[in-house]
């Protein structure tokens, strides 16, 4: 404005205002500043937003709206049925062995990873030879892609295969199961499998968990004359809480979607006869391979809702304390 | 005043009657001109589940080009997909939008007769009168009410894949003709300590064709014939067939821990079993010839003491003694696709076209006058049974849809597993039939 209109700045309207106008510059430049900060956050958050609901709230939308349907996947859905997918699946054995299925694996990963896990982690943040290609080794099963680990799993678990041989030739021949045939043994089977997978990852939180314990604490224990053992249990191990609690929130909400591993090591009869299937290979099974599109999606929408109720009363009742921790501490 | 409203009257019943002979031009029943043909260049994409590199992939590649070479204003691209991507997720959501492939994949049955109710194929009866004359019979398989939808290009029987110098050495002498005679050579085979029969109960579907065999002698044709149509098994005869499959699976003639065997593609499958000498038969369809070379250690030793006979017969079943089991693959072209698809599929199921395809081992061709390309003694007493059956039933899960088949085939594997009985196949047949 200035530029074009040069002949009135020696007039001295802009530079020299009244003290009225002078005030209400200032509200002004707060109002524009305002007003930048605005178009900041929307123009910084807009492209996250627009991914979000695209990607995952229209696509949930979607799901809640064809789950009413009686619907194939051939055409548009137009028989509408109400909540009668719900009622179906809860009236099928197969998706109760899914649930249970799905409860086995949430507790077992919880009960035996975590004190494996802690084990670990507290022997490897003590110094010694070998320390990092140890820490290396742990972490190598959670970077194997899940299917690289199904499959080479199902070879070694094949009958007469690597896992019997090796029973056998330690003398243990009587420990050997149909590992991935027998009905009963094969969730257990899976579990072990899961474990195996995932419980580098545990350890390596706990490990970054351990780096953050102030030394200065074990070392006043120490003084105190408290053993190691002491020093672990009274010092160290609730210093872990906040890293042992977002680790048990994510375990639990990656074994409720567990596909993968479950999908590639267990044959299909196995899984349809219920002593494999998980929901989300349940889901799988009957929105695409029984061409059961309406239904499918009710499966999905079951998922989400265990899932996020799930990881609603874990915030609610044991991250609570952590969170309000960190706002805190930051508003100091 | 009135003259010229008549004018306009006229006018507008003459613009009308235009349209409409344009729009019946244009319509469902096109059949174009000669000279419209090959006019003006079009692009025609194709999905096939030929995906894993080798003989089959490499020969549509070359039928592309071939058809483009004599045809150059026509392009086509390919598309290969796994089956199991192609058939439940590709292809269905492909077909809801409004820009499908042109042409793609098609097994006939259930599943072909819901896409042409939600009018997604185009009818090409009247294009391909030739070519069904010439396929016969088989080409049925890909009609919905008597409307041709498509043209398969490969199909066979299934029947009992044999290793012939384990049955010379078990002392049986000719191939079993009945179930008597299947039950003698299952004892007589694990005399000497050999696994009778090795079966992929893994893959459910390996499994479940075990009863389809048993309900294809149970039932009578007829009664397939209509089942398959209206999904209505109050016949006794599919119970019938689940209790013979019992009393079979009762005489143990399957490998230890069956249930979790794959059916195919690595050796510890049942092909595996079969190829590399460690099981004695296997039922399977035409395809296995060339899924055991792949799975067989020692290709050679294979290819002598590979035999194949047809399904026994049940003595005083309702069932055709000559009825067999069988299914293939075949090619439909979207409702809206250009009627060069048409041309392409009538070049792919033309007698040279498929010798080379018979040629390259991976199945056994439709077209009269490509059996030269046949060479294997196992594909070709295929071929002679294939010609010689009364009636061709297109496999069940097929047949019924997936959803019903799916049902049907999670029900039968329950039996095998020993916690199923007949009679909850058929309740969870009738169950998602309504689903």
């Amino acid at each position: 404005m200035t530029s074009t209109n040069p002949t009135l700045n020696p007039v001295g309207g802009a530079d020299a205002p009244p003290a009225g106008p002078r005030a209400a510059r200032r509200s002004s430049s707060r109002a524009a500043e305002a007003r930048r900060k605005w178009y900041e956050i929307i123009g910084l958050t807009t492209p996250a937003i627009v991914v979000y609901v695209m990607f995952v709230l229209v696509p949930m939308g979607f799901a809640v709206y064809y789950s009413l349907f009686r619907w194939r996947g051939v055409g548009p859905p137009t028989e509408f049925v109400g909540l009668d997918n719900y009622v179906l699946a809860f009236q099928d054995p197969i998706f109760l062995d899914a649930l249970r299925n799905n409860a086995i694996i949430v507790v077992g990963s919880l009960v035996i990873q975590g004190p494996i896990a802690l084990g670990v982690a507290l022997l490897l943040n003590r110094r010694f030879r070998g320390r990092t290609g140890f820490r290396l080794l742990v972490f190598v099963p959670y970077v194997l892609a899940e299917v690289t680990v199904g499959i080479m799993w199902k070879l070694l678990l094949t009958g007469g295969g690597t896992v019997d041989a090796l029973l056998r030739s330690l003398g243990l021949g009587g420990l050997v199961q149909a590992w991935l045939a027998d009905l009963d043994v094969v969730i257990w089977t899976l579990l072990f499998v899961l474990t195996w997978k995932y419980v580098g990852f545990a350890i390596i939180l706990l490990l970054a968990g351990l780096s953050n314990v102030p030394p200065e604490l074990t070392e006043a224990a120490a003084i105190d004359g408290a053993t190691w053992w002491q020093t672990q249990r009274h010092v160290t191990l609730p210093l872990l809480g906040p890293t042992i609690r977002i680790w048990m929130f994510l375990s639990m909400i990656g074994s409720l979607q567990v596909f993968d591993v479950i999908w590639v090591t267990s044959v299909p009869a196995v899984r349809s006869l219920g002593a494999s299937a998980t929901m989300a290979t349940y889901m799988v099974d009957n929105g695409f391979f029984a061409r059961l599109w309406g239904y499918g999606n009710a499966v999905a929408v079951i998922l989400f809702v265990i899932s996020f109720v799930a990881a609603l009363l874990f915030q609610r009742f044991l991250l609570r304390r952590d969170i309000e921790g960190a706002i805190t501490g930051r508003a100091n | 005043m009135a003259m010229k409203r008549r004018a306009g009257a006229v006018l507008a019943l003459f613009l009308t009657s235009a349209l409409l002979v344009t729009a019946c031009g244009g319509g469902e029943d096109e059949a174009p001109a000669e000279s419209e043909l090959y006019k003006n260049p079009v692009t025609l994409t194709w999905w096939h589940n030929a995906s894993q590199d080798g003989p089959g992939k490499t020969y549509w590649e070359k039928v592309a080009k071939d058809f483009s070479a004599l045809h150059p204003t026509v392009t086509i691209q390919i598309e290969a997909i796994e089956t199991n991507q192609l058939q439940r997720t590709r292809l269905p959501a492909a077909l809801l939008t409004s820009d499908p492939p042109d042409i793609f994949q098609a097994w006939g049955g259930g599943e072909m007769r819901e896409q042409v109710e939600a009018d997604y194929l185009k009818d090409i009866t009247d294009q391909v009168k030739t070519e069904v004359a010439n396929i016969g019979s088989a080409a049925e398989i890909w009609q919905v009410d008597g409307k041709q939808y498509g043209l398969p290009f490969r199909m066979g029987i299934e029947g009992i894949w044999y290793n012939k110098d384990m049955f010379a050495k078990a002392g049986i002498t000719a191939p079993p003709t009945t179930f008597e005679e299947l039950n003698e050579a299952v004892t007589k085979l694990k005399a000497i300590n050999v696994v009778p029969i090795a079966l992929g109960a893994g893959d459910k579907w390996p499994a479940a064709h075990w009863w389809y065999n048993f309900a294809l002698r149970a039932c009578s044709v007829d009664t397939l014939k209509k089942a398959s149509v209206d999904l209505n098994f109050d016949d006794p005869c599919f119970v019938k067939a689940g209790q013979d499959l019992k009393t079979f699976i009762d005489t143990k003639p399957f490998q230890a821990n069956f249930i979790a065997t794959p059916g195919q593609n690595d050796p510890t499958s049942a092909n595996g079993l079969l190829a590399n000498g460690k099981a004695a038969m296997e039922l399977m369809g035409d395809w296995n010839r060339g899924t055991l070379e792949t799975a067989a250690e020692d290709p050679e030793a294979l290819k002598k003491f590979l035999g194949w006979f047809p399904v026994p017969a049940i003595s005083g079943s309702a069932g055709d003694p000559k009825a067999a089991l069988g299914g293939g693959d075949g090619f439909s072209c979207a409702k809206n696709a250009p009627a060069e698809c048409v041309e392409f599929l009538k070049y792919i199921v033309s007698p040279e076209v498929q010798k080379g395809y018979a040629e390259t081992g991976t199945g056994l061709p439709v077209a009269k006058g490509a059996e030269a390309g046949i060479t294997d003694p196992a594909l070709k007493s295929i071929l002679e049974a294939t010609s010689g059956a009364t009636y061709v039933q297109l496999w069940l899960d097929t047949a019924f849809g997936s959803t019903v088949g799916n049902a049907m085939n999670d029900a039968i594997v329950a039996i095998f597993a020993g916690n199923g009985s007949p009679e909850q196949v058929v309740s969870a047949m009738k169950a998602a039939a309504k689903k």
